[in-house]
């Protein structure tokens, strides 16, 4: 566990769910990215605008911690851009066939107690750390 | 997607859409501050045979610790403070929809360590991968509307 980074993580996390409560207190929305954006990729008469204001915000948000830290976040992706374009239209078509992702299932429908995104959750982080065992393990074998 | 008791974008409440703002603000600002940003860090996570990393298990705990309470205290209000109801998910029953999207999700999720929040917040990095994978989630996600999705 030599890169476990308890205090961030934790922090962070609030944040997080600080998020998704504001978002309901104020709006009464779930705060699920992947119906978030593909509600701003499909636009409707009445649900687009406050969806662009997400959307533009958790853009910005890495910005507003460069600007306060005054250094940016490590991002290092380890998959080909090839391999990201597989990835991103099954999380695309999973997420929308599937109605919901990590925040959507894992931090708000988890906090309603929904027995659709208990199981949701439990089926797509096993399949994640399947599909991790196979390409590192199996296939990629580092 | 759409509903006729929606007001915040027909009324155009700012100040309700500032709200919004700050929330995705907030959220982007958590998802750095964690480093579920960085797909390795995500990875890390999902690899249980390899150098373990518990940060995500951390970040969703830390995640629900303030939605758990925060959800069931706000429910029990009549209504939000700008909208005129609540926008909860309808559907209660599991169906194979649900367990098969999930699935596909958690592949693609695996593959390259990005899931739409990260993958969205990461795109001023430019990194190729992060770039090619929001192309192809914004159009897997169109993919889904044009073939199971009904138009009116």
């Amino acid at each position: 566990m030599e890169y476990f980074t308890p205090v961030s993580a934790a922090i962070g996390g609030l944040l997080i769910g600080l998020a998704a409560t504001l978002m309901l207190w104020t709006n009464g929305r779930i705060t699920g990215i992947s119906g978030i954006v593909s509600g701003v990729l499909i636009p409707s008469k009445t649900d687009t605008l406050w969806r662009v204001c997400f959307v533009a915000g958790l853009i910005l948000g890495p910005l507003a911690y460069i600007a306060v830290s005054g250094q940016g976040p490590t991002i290092v992706t380890q998959a080909s851009p090839l391999l990201s374009i597989v990835a991103g239209l099954a999380v695309g078509f999973g997420t929308r066939l599937g109605s919901g992702c990590t925040s959507g299932h894992g931090i708000c429908g988890i906090a309603r107690f929904s027995k659709r995104s208990f199981l949701a959750t439990a089926v797509f982080m096993l399949t994640a750390i399947v599909t991790v065992y196979v390409t590192r393990h199996l296939v990629g074998g580092s | 997607m759409e509903d006729a008791n929606s007001t915040i974008d027909k009324a155009f409440n700012v100040k309700a859409l500032v709200w919004v703002f700050l929330s995705g603000l907030l959220f982007g600002l958590g998802l750095t501050i964690s480093g579920m940003i960085n797909p390795a860090k995500v990875i890390g996570f999902l690899d249980v045979a390899g150098n373990w990393d518990p940060s995500l298990a951390l970040v969703m705990a830390s995640g629900l610790a303030v939605t758990v309470p925060g959800f069931h205290f706000i429910l029990k209000q009549e209504r939000p403070l700008f909208e005129t109801k609540f926008f909860l998910p309808g559907k209660a029953d599991v169906d194979p929809r649900l367990i098969s999207g999930a699935a596909l999700f958690g592949i693609g999720w695996g593959l390259a360590g990005l899931c739409p929040g990260p993958a969205l917040a990461g795109i001023t990095s430019l990194d190729s991968s992060v770039l090619s994978f929001v192309a192809a989630m914004l159009a897997g996600m169109l993919l889904h509307y044009f073939l199971l999705e009904t138009r009116d």
